[in-house]
């Protein structure tokens, strides 16, 4: 089960304290104090700029925070150098060495660390099993695929048996179909070494379906940090409901007028239903109607936007079955909508 | 190595005008060159009148036989090779310093390295002269290599710099963080990086030293390098050709590192391919 809370009584394997940074007069990350436990698999998920990517760097040691702390394992690493401290880290682009084989790559945490050539060559080819790449030590980057060259980042990282391993961004060179295989696999390999893993990304898909625990990042500092069943169900703001679930975010006046309360909520799109002409809401449902703005035809489902006051539109999302209401629905339809008072979530700001 | 060249539509091909001022400007820039080789084998030692009345291999032999010439090409070579060398040390670590980092004054700092080469040879010649005299050093071997370090170094470190500009600043990182230390950086993933543009500079540089003689006159005191003998053995009415001949030799001396460096830097998918 994913906890929402790591284990007090276990050394962190990463805490920040209250870390600051800034470049210039731009704020990177403010503050930002995190506790991430062993073994977990912890994303950081934000939009380009909001300080994940900064966060990352400061833990692999590229960068020095202004202030705060940083401890790896309980030690203070704050200014100890990136070739000091044991994490290694898998690069976006992958930053492989072009005029290294693969199996040289590979080896190269060993080779810096003086190991023997032989010892070298045997360690590389078991990591290269490890990322099923066994018979590709004598290439080069350059004649590699693009998820070959990631297993290659990831073998190369992994040599050196580092207690933390940092991803940054590392699906989002690969398309689609090779984004979801990689995903699998990337979460199998985390269980099957057990080591923590903490990885950058802005594709909150990726964030839920592999990370046991996500922080959400908007303009430096965390907006929310959660399992992922935690953020989709239960957002916190309303960054958090639009950036992570997609959420309707409605605000405190037209909140006032839909449920009587001055307090804004989050209503996730598949929750609103579309209530056939006449019919009357279940008892207890938060009811109002609206315009039907357009239909967007996804296949399994369509999409609607259903402008319901002034301000506010929401969207809503309903499978393509018979009953679910959203036949015949076009641009302009008159309809009414509702939902249950439990799954709007109030948000605190 | 593209095996077959598609044929260009005709708007794309040059017309015969172009091809013949082609030809012409290469025979311009090469007929000078085949001259000098073919008195090198004249019979005829006061003056170079065309076409040579006879050939022969004499000059050769009176050019082997004299010493001042070989003195001469010997120090050349050697003042060419410490300049160079000292020019590959000074313009890596100035081209390291001043690649990426950016902080106040690093344009005026860029400036004074590469104003040497912009300056005209005389000045930087009379002000090395004087600077000499000023602290007292006698000119001789040692302050004709600093003198030709001036503008070696100008060539080294821009094609270092441009080199490392274009190293994504990731490999850096990634050999950080994979445990090395500077110097491991430096040796197993920079360096191989720099390596040919390290080489480009160093023969360039070479080169621009091998032949200098406008700051050599200043600063050599009674030493003579090869082009201060060319220019001395101007002023000689006779035996005319031996000059020649040196030419002849200094011209195949200076082909092998040049397509050395075609060679070694020439386009290859291994390397450069990522």
């Amino acid at each position: 089960m994913p906890r929402a809370e790591p284990i007090v009584d276990m050394t962190p394997a990463i805490e920040l304290r209250a870390t600051r940074r800034a470049f210039g007069s731009v704020v990177a990350l403010d503050s930002v104090s995190l506790t991430i436990a062993p073994g977990e698999f912890f994303a950081l998920l934000g939009p380009s700029g909001s300080g994940k990517t900064t966060c990352l760097r400061l833990i692999a040691g590229f960068d020095q925070p202004d202030s705060g702390t940083i401890l790896l394992d309980g030690e203070d690493v704050t200014n100890t150098p990136p070739f000091a401290r044991n994490v290694n880290t898998v690069f976006q682009d992958y930053a492989l060495f072009p005029h290294m084989t693969v199996a040289e790559n590979v080896a190269y945490g060993l080779r810096v660390r003086g190991v023997a050539a032989a010892e070298r060559a045997r360690q590389a080819s078991e990591m290269l099993d490890l990322v099923r790449l066994g018979e590709f030590g004598a290439r080069r980057p350059h004649q590699l695929s693009g998820g070959q060259r990631q297993r290659v980042a990831l073998a190369r990282a992994l040599i050196n048996r580092p207690k933390v391993l940092l991803l940054d961004e590392p699906l989002g060179a690969l398309d689609l179909k090779l984004r979801e295989e990689m995903q699998a696999e990337l979460k199998g390999l985390q269980q099957r070494l057990g080591i923590t893993f903490v990885f950058v990304t802005h594709d909150q898909g990726e964030a839920l379906s592999m990370a046991d625990r996500v922080a959400v990042f908007s303009q430096g500092c965390i907006e929310q940090l959660d399992t992922p069943r935690e953020l989709y169900n239960r957002p916190q703001t309303a960054f958090v409901a639009s950036f992570v679930g997609s959420a309707n975010v409605v605000g405190r006046a037209a909140a006032q007028v839909l449920t009587g309360r001055n307090f804004a909520f989050a209503i996730r799109p598949e929750l609103i239903d579309i209530l056939a002409s006449g019919e009357p809401a279940a008892d207890g449902y938060v009811q109002c109607a609206g315009e039907v703005v357009d239909v967007l035809y996804h296949g399994a489902s369509s999409r609607l936007r259903v402008k319901i006051d002034g301000q506010t539109t929401l969207a809503v999302a309903r499978a393509e079955i018979a009953g679910s209401g959203v036949e015949g629905l076009t641009t302009g339809a008159r309809v009414s909508l509702a939902w249950r008072p439990e799954h709007a979530v109030p948000l605190q700001y | 190595m593209p095996s077959e060249q598609p044929r260009r539509p005709s708007w794309e091909r040059p017309s015969l005008f172009t091809r013949a001022m082609a030809a012409a400007g290469l025979v311009f820039l090469h007929a000078p060159v085949w001259v000098i080789t073919l008195y090198a084998f004249t019979t005829e030692d006061r003056t170079y009148q065309f076409p040579p009345p006879g050939l022969t291999l004499h000059w050769f032999d009176v050019a082997l036989a004299r010493n001042d010439i070989w003195e001469s090409m010997r120090l050349s070579l050697l003042v060419a090779s410490a300049a160079t060398l000292l020019a590959i040390i000074l313009g890596t670590l100035a081209a390291f310093a001043l690649a990426r980092r950016t902080f106040s004054g690093k344009e005026s700092i860029t400036l004074l390295f590469v104003l040497p080469i912009a300056l005209p040879g005389i000045l930087t010649g009379l002000a090395l002269l004087a600077g000499i005299r000023t602290v007292g050093l006698e000119p001789g071997f040692w302050t004709i290599v600093a003198g030709h370090a001036t503008f070696c170094l100008v060539i080294v470190y821009n094609n270092v710099v441009a080199r490392l500009r274009r190293i994504p600043p990731n490999w850096v990182e990634a050999s950080m963080d994979l445990g090395a230390r500077g110097h491991q950086t430096f040796r197993y993933v920079l360096l191989p990086q720099i390596a040919t543009a390290l080489l480009a500079g160093g023969m360039l540089a070479f080169a621009l030293s091998f032949d200098e003689i406008i700051v050599t006159l200043f600063t050599a005191g009674h030493e003579r390098t090869l082009p201060i003998w060319f220019y001395s053995e101007l002023f000689r009415p006779r035996e005319r050709p031996v000059t020649n001949v040196v030419a002849v030799v200094v011209i195949l001396v200076t082909l092998v590192p040049i397509l050395l460096a075609y060679y070694l830097t020439r386009p290859d998918e291994q390397s450069q391919g990522n």
